[in-house]
């Protein structure tokens, strides 16, 4: 060990910082319950790292949003909101969990918001439902967070798989025909979708020529490709999301399937879109909010908002989950007058979002017993470039709404245990 | 023949097993009394000083694992890559057991150890008379085999998803009943107990005749063989102990978190056992013990500050290796000795 | 059927090649140094990224000429600063060092070109398939392999032709004896070190023209390299080469029969070659 003479601190000067450091960290427990009593807190349990950063990331971004603006119009209950996020990672259950019981146990927040990763939310469900805190899933969409695991205290913001397929496969019959191959990730998200769309092709007498079960995180789709290729659909669906998409998408224009085949598939995202070379932007699609939306109220603003925190990029469906998921926190505290998760989640039932926070036609609402939101769904094809904003890569044909593609609350399989 | 190598001067000071912590040759007694106050006390200095229960108990189980791992590298010579494979084995065999067979927390935790044991049995006949890197290499390729069942055989592990629906159950006793699942506390001093009991099974062990074997054959490999050392069987049995404890302690973590995890597989796991013990000092005792509680504190704080978290945890690895590579309690000794 | 399993090795072959570049790279480390370079992956994400973002100014020819070189330039700098000081020590901690930097070089890249996946272009002709019969046959996939053709030739004329590349060899075998006979071993390692990472970066601007370019793209493609190493036998090039050849096939066979099994078939693989021949197919025999 060489001394650290070179240096002006001296021993001194390590024995006071270490002083300071000891009662403040004695201090802290004290600092943090004064502090409670003013803030009201609001965990975001995301993954900024790994594959799901980006979509992570928006949803923060479209949360922090939210809170500026509940804090300039009063905040909830007249206290200060404050937004503490954690990193979830993309792919560390564990650490999720971790994370969880971390916000809740040690940062005694109020409300929790998360997961991307359907996996994360189904097991961060579980903490919140034992820790009895409201928790709004952002991003997870597969079925059974509001379906067999649902929670009378689990709301989403996001779509089911099955509003995703039942919104778009009419609308698929119609232009390609009715052979699909499926292309689906093989984890539940991927699952679900399939069978969405296998429901769909028996109610219509379609056929279902194959499919490919392609694990997260594939760099190489050529064989599932060729696999398609050989079978001749109609047209081919990819159910992949985010990196996984664009590598498939990428892969089967420079193979030129699109020429041969249609290419279609159920949830996209403006995230991918912009992943993809101009070629490759193609196909029918559902987007879960689009930010060109002229008709309906407060939407111009809100795109505005999110440009000026967000690199002058315009906001994606995923900014919109952040920001509507933080709103209903603060309109269901600040309804029933109270913070009281029980209190709240009643209210929430068939409770409506006000326009400048739908931000989509239709009135979207949490439906009565499965908690899952209601919202309306954007089908429609995407472009190579947008005419006036390189950002509009997305061309709404049809708007759908969400009861409209939902499965009926009894068929979901949430079978809803209220507290006594 | 690559092998661990050995600064002269370490094992110039004769840090056989004198367990535990050797080198604090007068506070031998009192080092150990202070971990064993320490990890009674934990759940309760650690929510004062701003940790939280569920942190604790997770620093104990990363701790059994890496501890069991250091029983092969630190005391036999041997460096694995793979040892998540046994510890998310130990996890799925605890969940799936939960999930589908038997509601019993102890009964899950028996399948899953046997489950690891059993597949730790007949890796480790394959691996044996591999040494160094290609031990290492090799124990991270057949980890990922399992990381692939764990991930693609969707309808029995949950594949990428994970296994949920399930969650850990109170534990009878016949006369009592512990509330493992309500109960934080009650969990925490569980997971002690099963840490206690392994970590005193492994210390016996390194203390008996076969410990001090595993001793000679990492100090000198060729020289043991002369003496009719049975190698090979040595260092299978040291990986099968090693494994067994590891699979202990993935059961712990995943009815931690009610959930058992594919990327509990992951090489990357097996990669942050490794730093814990190195980090902590992997000829010593206590050491891993140390560099879980250091690794999981550091990524939990840094973590919750900055979204790079990654990269610190990055540099620290690298800087642990530069400037500490006998870990804390490697630099700790030799101050006090010198 | 037949067609099916044909177009599947065809294609294996591809990705073999592709997987095989990378091996070499790490091979070639690894042979020399002893050290099992994990940061890999995360020069292969810099040589993409570098690619992307020089290519405004220099086209796409000109990322793929100058972005390995600079990735090179990196992995020089950091053999110089961190990996040579452990070289002789325990390869555990060389091990532990790249595992901590493939953190770092996964982080940086996203604090420097952000989370969100880039479009990578590469030149029009080359993105559209050679005859709609053998559609997977893109002429960028074409180019790939002949670019992995030529550099492996090259790689293997440096290694037995040049001055250099003999030592290099030599030193593969027995390094104490080279440094005797008066070659400078450090500079002899530092030099390996940097053609290992050329060779990452080239894979990484072919991967970024075949896939979407983001901060894992590394990491997911370490793996199965590692793999080729093995089964090709530790030490030997040629091995590693043909290694990765087998893993693509054989993946790409495993696809059409049993798709879930795809990946883990190459660990598989390598399970049985180490049963039936514990140093891989062309490994000598006692080195590890």
């Amino acid at each position: 060990m060489t001394q650290p003479k070179s240096f002006p601190i001296g021993r001194r000067t390590v024995l006071k910082a270490a002083a300071a450091a000891g009662v403040a960290q004695v201090a802290a427990p004290f600092v943090i319950s004064a502090r409670a009593a003013e803030t009201v807190k609001i965990g975001l349990n995301d993954p900024l790292t790994g594959t799901y950063a980006l979509l992570g990331k928006n949803e923060q971004i479209g949360c922090q949003l939210a809170v500026e603006q509940i804090n300039k119009k009063g905040g909830i209950l007249g206290r200060k909101v404050e937004l503490l996020v954690e990193d979830s990672t993309s792919a560390d259950t564990g650490i999720a969990v971790q994370k969880a019981h971390k916000l809740i146990d040690r940062d005694k927040v109020n409300f929790l918001l998360g997961n991307v990763n359907s996996a994360m939310a189904i097991a961060l469900g579980e903490v919140s439902n034992q820790a009895g805190i409201l928790h709004i899933v952002t991003g997870g969409h597969t079925d059974s967070v509001t379906g067999t695991d649902c929670h009378w205290n689990v709301f989403r913001v996001c779509n089911t798989t099955r509003m995703e397929t039942n919104s778009v496969s009419s609308t698929l019959f119609k232009k390609y025909g009715k052979k699909f191959y499926f292309i689906t990730p093989d984890y539940a998200f991927g699952h679900t979708l399939q069978q969405g769309f296998e429901a769909a092709l028996k109610a219509n007498n379609g056929t279902e020529t194959g499919a490919s079960l392609t694990p997260l995180g594939s760099t190489d789709f050529s064989s599932y490709l060729i696999k398609a290729e050989a079978s001749k659909p109609d047209v081919i669906i990819f159910l992949t999301a985010g990196q996984d998409s664009v590598n498939a998408l990428k892969q089967a224009v420079q193979f030129g399937l699109n020429k041969k085949f249609g290419i279609a598939g159920a949830q996209q995202e403006l995230e991918v879109l912009e992943g993809l070379p101009p070629e490759a932007r193609i196909g029918t699609w559902v987007f879960e909010w689009y930010w060109r939306q002229p008709n309906v109220p407060h939407v111009k603003e809100f795109v505005a908002e999110i440009r000026k925190v967000n690199g002058g990029k315009v906001p994606t469906a995923r900014h919109w989950f952040g920001y509507a998921s933080t709103w209903t926190c603060a309109l269901a505290a600040n309804h029933t007058k109270s913070l009281n998760a029980l209190k709240m989640a009643k209210f929430l039932q068939n409770f409506k979002l006000p326009p400048e926070v739908a931000l989509m036609p239709n009135n979207p609402f949490y439906r009565e017993g499965d908690n899952q939101l209601m919202p309306t769904l954007y089908v429609g094809h995407a472009q190579e470039k947008g005419k006036d904003d390189p950002e509009d890569l997305f061309v709404v044909d049809k708007e759908v709404k969400g009861v409209d593609a939902a499965l009926p609350v009894a068929e979901t399989g949430c079978k809803m245990k209220w507290p006594a | 023949m690559v092998r661990l190598d050995k600064p002269a001067e370490e094992s110039a000071q004769s840090e056989a097993p004198a367990l535990p912590v050797p080198g604090f040759r007068i506070d031998k007694r009192a080092a150990d009394a202070i971990v064993w106050l320490l990890l009674l006390t934990m759940p309760f200095w650690l929510n004062w000083i701003g940790g939280y229960t569920q942190l604790g108990t997770r620093v104990v189980i990363l701790a059994l694992a890496a501890m069991s791992l250091n029983f092969l590298l630190g005391y036999t010579g041997v460096l694995s890559f793979g040892h998540a494979a046994y510890f998310g084995l130990g996890g799925y065999g605890v969940g799936l057991t939960l999930k589908y067979l038997v509601p019993n927390t102890l009964v899950g935790m028996g399948v899953g150890i046997v489950a690891a044991i059993v597949a730790a049995a007949i890796i480790g006949a394959l691996i044996v008379r591999l040494r160094g890197i290609y031990f290492a290499m090799v124990t991270i390729a057949f980890g990922q085999v399992f990381y692939f069942i764990a991930y693609r055989w969707n309808n029995v592990t949950g594949g990428d998803d994970g296994l949920s629906g399930w969650h850990r159950l109170p534990i009878n006793l016949g006369f009592t009943q512990i509330d493992i699942l309500h109960n934080k506390l009650a969990f925490y001093y569980v997971v002690l107990f099963c840490f206690a009991v392994s970590v005193g099974i492994m210390a016996l062990l390194l203390r008996s005749p076969f410990g001090r074997t595993l001793l000679a054959i990492r100090e000198n490999e060729r020289r043991a063989r002369f003496l009719g050392i049975p190698v090979d069987r040595h260092i299978w049995l040291s990986w099968l102990i090693s494994c067994t404890f590891c699979s202990l302690a993935g059961t712990l973590y995943a009815l931690l978190n009610n959930f058992s995890d594919p990327h509990d597989l992951h090489w990357e796991q097996s990669g942050n056992f490794v730093i814990m013990a190195v980090l902590g000092g992997m000829r010593s005792f206590w050491g891993p013990l140390i560099g879980a509680g250091i690794f999981i504190v550091l990524e939990d704080y840094i973590s919750s500050r900055t979204e790079n978290w990654e990269s610190f945890i990055g540099l620290f690895f690298v800087l642990v290796v530069l400037f500490f590579p006998r870990g804390v309690l490697g630099v700790i000794r030799r101050r006090t000795t010198q | 059927m037949t067609q099916l399993i044909l177009y599947n090795v065809f294609n294996g072959l591809i990705i073999g090649a592709f997987y095989a570049l990378m091996a070499l790279g790490l091979s070639l480390i690894l042979n020399l140094s002893g050290v099992i370079n994990f940061a890999h992956g995360g020069f292969l994400a810099v040589g993409g990224y570098l690619a992307f973002t020089l290519e405004p100014y220099i086209g796409f020819w000109g990322g793929l000429l100058l972005s390995p070189f600079l990735t090179a330039a990196i992995g020089l700098i950091i053999e110089r600063l961190l990996i040579r000081r452990l070289y002789g020590r325990d390869p555990l901690y060389s091990l532990l060092l790249t595992f901590g930097l493939a953190f770092m070089f996964e982080d940086g890249t996203r604090f420097i070109w952000g989370p969100a996946t880039l479009p990578f272009t590469v030149p029009d002709w080359l993105s559209s398939p050679l005859s709609g019969q053998f559609f997977f046959l893109t002429g960028y996939r074409l180019f790939m392999v002949l670019l992995v053709t030529a550099t492996v030739i090259a790689l293997f004329v440096i290694l037995s032709r040049t001055r250099v590349g003999m030592r290099i060899r030599a030193g593969t075998l027995d390094l104490e004896t080279v440094s005797v006979l008066g070659v400078n071993v450090r500079i002899l390692r530092n030099i390996n070190f940097g053609l290992g990472i050329y060779l990452a970066g080239l894979a990484g601007v072919l991967a970024a023209g075949m896939l979407g370019l983001q901060p894992t793209i590394g990491s997911d493609l370490i793996m199965p390299s590692f793999v080729a190493i093995i089964i090709g036998g530790l030490g030997s090039l040629p091995g590693t080469l043909l290694g990765g050849l087998l893993i693509g096939v054989a993946s790409g066979v495993t696809s059409v029969f049993f798709p879930s099994a795809s990946e883990a078939v190459i660990y598989v693989m390598m399970g049985l070659v180490l049963l039936v021949r514990p140093r891989g197919l062309l490994g000598e025999e006692g080195r590890f």
